[in-house]
């Protein structure tokens, strides 16, 4: 049975190899995403993003139980870094949601950056779209939890939840650049603790400094305390489930789901003509030995990387 | 295309929550970059074999202090093939003796390591007998 037929019927094991095809860019993998994407753009993508440690796996472990109690789908794509060193990673968000593994109604894949920046990895858009294609209602994707520039997930995921944990920063924290301003969701977990209120007094002040919200679209700020206060905790999630339908109702209301998908689509196209003009180029270059050669010239001093970079340009591109 | 990197997962069945030697492992495994799941303690045959497949992992490494291994190796075998994990590879280790090494190669265990095998054996061994899968 052909892949692309395995993927749209629901095959996990196609699906996962496709996936790892994709990471490892396998000729042929590509032939088949061409195929699946006329079938995607029906799930609602959701990126989960936050500090190490906040908690972004164990509340989507909650998440996932909220979906399949409204008796939809899940795929789920769990990222993590790729030792600098050695290249090998240790994948361990699916460890928090392991009580999922046995429902066919929702698919866990963990993925390494393999050297990514921006806190996700090269192969996460293309593995999107596997799921999607195979008739995920829902794609969540975790993305490594580091630091405040780790944004790209505002190019993949149409709801961003951004996990916060007490104690991590004060006020001025709360209005830089990055994390912050790329929210639809604010979750502090571990509410229980220390600095929690802060926290939610710093997130409310910041928000009240905004100048309008795109789509009219504020924020909320949703706490979920101890984990092992089962009642509560599950009270938060359902907060949490219900402000994501919101917001994407919101999306389509306002007109702006389009403009999402329009960035995604900018940045896929983007990213594919880089592939199939520079690649090749540069592949040539490194062939023919000219990319050596260049280098030394430059080591000379005898030209610079921009001369050099507009004759090759002129060289292979003819329509230029 | 070169060979492609190695994806395992080291994992707990049963009721045996001496983990130190399944982190060790998982460590050792990134430090030789391989992409390594860890899906921690408690675990059912069935929840272990899901998560491999959905994983597509090549190698299963299974690990058991408490004696169960007998029973909960080769079930975790059985459902893994029975849940059409075909080609992925299932390794054990922990405190296993050595009577009983034919019964797990029996059921289906490609190798198994108890402690006195140093770690760069274990790599050494896998690197040899492990085989990334390529089939679509």
């Amino acid at each position: 049975m052909e892949i692309t037929k395995k993927v749209r019927e629901g095959s996990v094991r196609a699906a996962s190899r496709l996936i790892r095809n994709l990471e490892d860019h396998v000729p042929g993998a590509k032939d088949t995403i061409k195929k699946i994407f006329p079938y995607t753009g029906k799930a609602h993508v959701i990126g989960f993003t936050g500090s190490p440690g906040a908690g972004k796996s164990t509340l989507i472990d909650c998440l996932i139980a909220q979906i399949r109690k409204r008796e939809k789908t899940a795929g789920v794509l769990l990222v993590d870094p790729s030792s600098p060193f050695t290249g090998g990673a240790i994948l361990g968000d699916r460890i928090r949601m392991q009580r999922h593994s046995l429902d066919p109604g929702v698919f866990v894949r963990s993925l390494a950056t393999r050297g990514a920046l921006g806190g996700l990895s090269k192969a996460v858009g293309d593995a999107i779209h596997v799921m999607d294609a195979m008739g995920k209602d829902y794609v969540i994707v975790e993305t490594v939890g580091t630091g405040q520039q780790e944004v790209d997930i505002i190019n993949h995921a149409h709801t961003i939840v951004v996990v916060l944990t007490p104690g991590m920063g004060d006020e001025i924290q709360a209005i830089k650049a990055g994390i912050l301003e790329i929210a639809d969701i604010f979750a502090i977990n571990k509410a229980d603790r220390e600095g929690a209120g802060k926290l939610y007094r710093e997130l409310m002040y910041m928000l009240n400094m905004a100048d309008g919200f795109p789509g009219g679209w504020r924020p909320p700020i949703i706490r979920s305390e101890n984990m092992f206060d089962a009642d509560s905790f599950e009270k938060s999630l359902e907060e949490l489930m219900s402000s994501i339908g919101e917001h994407y109702q919101n999306l389509i209301d306002q007109d702006i789901l389009g403009d999402r998908v329009r960035r995604k689509t900018m940045l896929e196209l983007n990213e594919a003509l880089h592939n199939a003009i520079l690649d090749p180029v540069l592949t040539k270059l490194v062939e023919t030995g000219e990319m050596d050669s260049m280098a030394d010239k430059l080591l000379k001093k005898e030209t610079d990387p921009y001369t050099l970079a507009e004759k090759v340009a002129k060289q292979y591109l003819s329509e230029l | 295309m070169t060979k492609r990197r190695l994806r395992i997962m080291v994992a707990k069945p049963g009721l045996d929550g001496h983990d130190r030697g399944a982190r060790v492992l998982a460590r050792c495994f990134r430090d030789a970059g391989y992409e390594t799941i860890y899906t921690g303690c408690h675990q059912t045959p069935e929840e272990i074999a899901a998560a491999a497949i959905q994983e597509d992992v090549d190698c299963l490494g299974l690990s058991c202090m408490s004696g169960a291994h007998r029973y909960l190796f080769p079930e975790t075998v059985k459902v893994l093939r029975e849940m059409g994990g075909d080609d992925i590879q299932v390794i054990g280790g922990g405190i296993i003796p050595k009577a009983d090494y034919q019964v797990l190669y029996d059921a289906g265990l490609k190798g198994v390591f108890v402690p006195g095998i140093t770690l760069d054996d274990i790599i050494k061994w896998i690197n040899e007998n492990i085989v990334p899968n390529v089939s679509d």
